[in-house]
């Protein structure tokens, strides 16, 4: 016994105490709970939380205080004869019996708040929601909305070149916009992996599953941004393809859907638009940032042979039609996906942007795409 | 220790055993979910007279598509919400056509929301049937649906929703390869 | 249990063979016992160092060590290598020694398939370890490996993982066929099945299980390797599968195979508490029956790891409530140690330090599998670092730690030396506070809303994954000590007795320290 004393008095122990103490000090205590969140469910769900665990710890006291007060009473020196007992059908039935009737206390209360998750009528507004690898897609089913939600945080802040900002990982370039009070009912679903789809402030989570549908609802009491994340690994950039949903009341609800719908006429006209080169460059320099980056890197020169490097790249030089053809369908047998859900203005964008960077215009026939070109391919038979 | 042959032979067969059981636990799974309506996918019906009565209460129907993977072809419901009443035959289709140039196949998967309506939804045609679907190069086709949802569909259902998702059923089997990934030239 | 022996130590003039071909052609138990548990040692150390690469890129917000797609390879292969080559090869082990000393038996029954069974798996984890040098690296899909991102979007090395699970599979499914039919067949007379000490009936029940799970695995990724290269489509929806038939099949293995990993630590943990608190384990016969009650329920509560799937209703409630009952077997356990350690005469020697760790730490951890039971609870925990947390608890202080104590209780026996006590002392309070500052916090993190498996996080789980990667350091390089005690054990020490422990009984502790090559080789009398 004098070991532990020498141990628990030695410096070395100290030190290392010390360091944990601070450290641990120092550290956000407010990152500790569940969130009780903003609607009846989620506020539900905490209580059950806190029940079941108030429950542990109320039990955890009484088993480890006995065993603890043993643990000190009955040490060799302190109890030299042992008792000698070891079994007790009165003892053993009571500790089996009355653990099971705590158990059906909790599990009472519990699938009481399951039945009401489950309860799922009609939503006022109904919003697929798509998992990709990695990023989500919303489309709002009465409305006729539909957009991809990226990840916006820099990779420059992930690579620690510059700091972070306040909501580092957790910030998206489209928000899902929703309006307070009303049923909101989420269609989740996936494009190629399994991903999921969660938000605390909800209590919402399900699994996007490609092929099949899963269904969660809502009912939002308060405005605010709420952040949710991608909780089932999907590949690389699994931990980088938040949710943030905006709740707001009614009027800007309305005035939002509104401005996405014109929004969506506008690009139709922009298809048909004349473009110049620089105009095309600049927009095509920010999706590609957003959706190429992370194979192809920023200078083009991706990961080879894996991601190909575009950069001197024979179809990037010389083949503009080939290159249409290879971001509308993918390629077969590899890693590179089709984007043909990206508008046509978008497609003609970031091809004329690959074609115009890292000395590559110079190089090869310099040709920019034009919006028109993607329409005339997704019309032709070549 | 002829005992101990007797007993290795027993826990051998149970091995086998047990690796059979995970083959059977497919079908087994399948069943299952026809049975409990667990993964939600309606299966065909062959006989949905008997669902057609007087015409029960009203619900709405909502129909969504999802090209899976960038499948390039435009797919989409003709009608992406409809009130219909149950107990009575109804028709709809899909829209699909095939953008890019050169003869492709699909294949549609379908799911329902929730899971528990798949019971009572009686599909007499659907296109998520069929082995396959052919279009050649831009060709467009409109895709059947004729269903009749049963009248004993639980009273707290008001809303269904069924999802299709396309597939082209030519894609590799595994879409990460080792090497000779380098299609985009030099 | 009480017994009175008569041993016969003949004398065997021929001992082990000499040099490295004793330990590849070896039928003796308590070799391959060793090699077993050197084995998973080094396992540990090297799933400890990918631990230690997470917890690195862990340490701040921010890619600073790794990028994604190798982190994403260290966590798979971190579960893949501590599952199935340290904790499941350690029990193996453990087995290998005790088992048939603890019945009076020679031997395994079948001593040449147990050589085979311990030698194919450094070759299974070789395999495994060089997918880290293949194109497109190593599996990246986590331990628990879904499909479809392990079939379609797999990198190539996927096929060699695959193989490399048969393999182990076949290493535990002719393992535990070895202690089933030696238990059955082998005990010395008068060592009825309710008078075997907790170790061999933990092993016995174990055994079964693996049995009965191992060959779903099998089928499992023998339907992934269909789907990869044989153009099937169990789990692909375009083909008709489900992708969620591959979670059913694993979990269905998945469940068991975590009581596969407790249960051993279980009778371990009643023979320690036993002899140091010098008192009859309390209600040997419940024990007995919690873990065959424990190993039943596991079969039907595989979904609980599936709550968010999108199964029916009645399903959830199903698996909520077989889930929440595994708690009574499982309390009555802990319940019987510490009444056992009530009004005992205890001392606290290492393996004791390590067990009464045990009682408490796996006691937390099973609190948290009770909160993860809850479904709409889980909702907001599944897939977050509470999970890891939870899993952590019962793993690390849970099986990590049994595995440590009966080292340090069973290593006089094997080699003949008592280990250092101050140095004992000194890597188990290094352990147990590396442990608890590694993992304590992520319960937190997994509350405030951190996902696992992610080398990222937003800015407000900073602080607790800085002190849980501090903490991961200290119990890491704690372990470098452990290795250093146990060397410093093997090579010499203070020189045990037969007993070794006052008040330890069982057959083991009848024969000399360190246990001569061939023991019991005339069945002892048991009165």
């Amino acid at each position: 016994m004098t070991n532990i004393r020498n141990l628990i008095f030695s410096s070395k122990s100290y030190a290392v105490l010390l360091t944990l103490f601070s450290v641990a000090t120092s550290a956000d205590w407010t990152a500790l709970n569940m969130t009780q969140g903003v609607t009846d469910i989620s506020k539900e769900v905490y209580e059950l939380h806190m029940l079941i665990f108030w429950i542990c710890v109320v039990i955890g006291l009484l088993v480890f205080g006995v065993m603890f007060y043993s643990m000190y009473a009955y040490t060799k020196k302190k109890n030299p004869i042992p008792a000698t007992f070891h079994e007790s059908t009165k003892v053993e039935l009571a500790w089996t019996i009355i653990p099971f009737l705590i158990l059906i206390a909790m599990a009472v209360p519990a699938s009481k708040t399951l039945q009401n998750i489950y309860d799922d009528e009609a939503g006022d507004i109904n919003i697929q929601v798509v998992g990709y690898q990695w990023k989500w897609q919303y489309r709002y089913l009465e409305d006729d909305i539909s957009f991809f939600s990226n990840l916006m945080t820099d990779l420059d802040e992930i690579y620690n070149k510059v700091p972070k900002g306040e909501n580092y990982l957790q910030e998206v370039d489209e928000m899902v916009l929703v309006p307070v009070g009303k049923k909101i009912r989420f269609l989740i679903t996936a494009n190629d992996v399994i991903h999921s789809w969660w938000i605390p402030a909800f209590a919402i989570k399900q699994d996007a599953i490609p092929g099949f549908i899963n269904t969660a609802w809502t009912v939002i009491d308060e405005p605010g941004v709420y952040r949710g994340k991608c909780t089932e690994l999907c590949g690389k950039n699994h931990g980088f393809m938040p949710i943030v949903v905006k709740a707001v009341e009614q009027e800007e609800y309305d005035l939002w859907v509104s401005e996405k719908r014109s929004a969506a006429i506008a690009l139709a006209e922009l298809t048909e638009k004349d473009w110049t080169k620089e105009e095309l460059i600049e927009r095509g320099e920010a999706l590609y940032a957003k959706n190429c980056v992370a194979c192809h890197q920023t200078n083009g020169q991706g990961l080879p042979p894996i991601f190909p490097s575009l950069v001197g790249s024979d179809i990037v030089l010389n083949n503009k039609d080939e290159q249409i053809k290879i971001l509308m369908e993918g390629v077969q047998g590899s890693a590179m996906a089709s984007f043909s859900y990206l508008s046509e203005v978008e497609m003609a964008s970031v091809i004329t942007y690959t074609r115009q960077s890292w000395g590559n215009a110079q190089k090869g026939d310099g040709e920019i795409v034009i919006p028109k070109d993607i329409v005339e391919y997704k019309q032709s038979k070549i | 220790m002829g005992n101990k042959k007797k007993i290795i032979l027993k826990l051998s067969g149970a091995v086998l055993g047990m690796y059979l059981f995970s083959f059977l636990l497919v079908p087994l799974y399948d069943v299952f979910c026809d049975i409990t309506g667990i993964n939600g996918k309606v299966t065909q019906t062959k006989n949905a007279d008997s669902s057609i009565t007087i015409e029960g209460r009203e619900i709405s129907i909502q129909f969504i598509s999802h090209n899976n993977e960038g499948m390039p072809w435009e797919f989409k419901p003709s009608e992406k919400v409809s009130k219909i009443k149950t107990g009575a035959m109804y028709e709809t289709s899909f829209y699909a056509k095939n953008t890019t140039n050169k003869m492709m196949t699909a294949v549609a998967v379908n799911s329902v929301a929730p899971s528990n309506a798949k019971d009572f939804i009686k599909k007499v045609e659907c296109f998520c049937f069929q082995e396959g679907i052919d279009l050649m190069p831009g060709e467009e086709i409109l895709l059947p649906i004729k269903m009749v949802v049963d009248n004993e569909l639980p009273n707290n259902i008001k809303n269904i929703v069924l999802s299709y998702t396309i597939f082209d059923s030519n894609l590799e089997h595994n879409i990460i390869t080792d090497h000779d990934s380098d299609h985009m030239g030099s | 249990m009480s017994t009175v022996v008569e041993n016969h130590h003949d004398d065997h003039h021929h001992g082990p063979a000499k040099g490295l071909k004793r330990w590849f052609y070896t039928t003796n138990h308590k070799d391959i016992g060793t090699l077993y548990l050197w084995f998973s040692f080094a396992m540990f150390l090297i799933g400890g160092a990918m631990a230690l690469v997470i917890r690195a890129e862990l340490f701040q917000p921010g890619m600073q060590i790794v990028e994604p797609e190798f982190y994403n390879q260290m966590l798979t292969l971190h579960g893949l290598i501590m599952v199935f080559g340290a904790v499941m090869p350690a029990f193996v082990g453990l087995a290998n020694w005790l088992v048939p000393m603890m019945i009076g038996a020679p031997d395994m029954a079948l001593p040449r398939m147990n050589n085979l069974s311990f030698w194919i798996l450094p070759f299974a984890f070789f395999v495994l370890l060089s997918s880290l040098f293949m194109d497109g690296g190593a599996p990246n899909f986590g331990w628990t490996f879904y499909a479809p991102l392990s079939t379609t979007y797999a990198p190539p090395s996927t096929t060699f993982f695959i193989f490399s699970v048969h393999i182990m599979g076949a290493s535990s499914i002719m393992g535990s066929i070895n202690v089933i039919v030696t238990i059955m067949n082998m005990r010395a007379p008068g060592i009825t099945l309710m008078k075997m000490p907790l170790f061999v009936w933990s092993w016995l029940i174990t055994a079964y299980l693996l049995i009965a799970v191992m060959p779903v695995l099998a089928g499992a990724v023998t339907m992934m390797l269909m789907d990869i290269h044989f153009g099937t489509s169990f789990f692909n929806a375009a083909g008709g599968g489900d992708p969620v038939l591959f979670q059913h099949i694993f979990w269905f293995f998945g469940h068991p195979e975590v009581y596969i990993m407790i249960l051993p630590a279980f009778g371990i943990v009643s023979h320690i508490i036993e002899t140091f608190s010098r008192k009859q384990l309390f209600g040997y016969s419940s024990m007995v029956w919690a873990m065959l009650s424990i190993a039943i329920l596991s079969f039907v509560v595989w979904a609980h790891h599936m709550f968010t799937v999108g199964m029916p209703l009645a399903a959830e409630l199903f698996f909520m409530w077989a889930t929440m009952l595994i708690a009574v077997p499982t309390g009555v356990k802990v319940f019987n140690w510490v009444a056992t350690m009530f009004k005992g005469s205890i001392t606290f020697e290492v393996p004791m330090l390590f067990a009464c760790a045990f009682v408490v730490l796996f006691t937390l951890g099973g609190f948290s599998g009770l909160m993860l039971a809850i479904v709409p609870a889980d909702f907001q925990y599944h897939d977050t670092y509470f999970v890891v947390a939870h899993f952590h608890y019962v793993l690390v202080p849970g099986a990590i730690f049994s595995i440590m104590a009966a080292v340090y209780y069973w290593i006089p026996k094997w080699t003949g030396n008592m280990y250092d006590e101050r140095l004992g002392r000194l890597h188990f309070w290094l352990s147990f506070i590396g442990v608890n500052v590694t993992f304590f916090p992520q319960h937190f993190i997994g509350l405030a809303g951190m996902p696992r498996r992610y080398p990222d996080y937003a800015l407000q789980f900073a602080d607790w994954n800085m002190v849980s990667s501090v903490g991961a350091f200290l119990f890491g390089f704690s372990q470098i000590l452990f290795l250093f005690i146990v060397l410093k054990t093997v090579m010499g020490g203070k020189k045990a007795t037969s007993e070794v422990w006052e008040g330890a009984r069982g057959l083991e502790w009848t024969v000399e320290s360190p246990a001569p090559y061939h023991t019991f080789t005339v069945p002892p009398k048991i009165n």
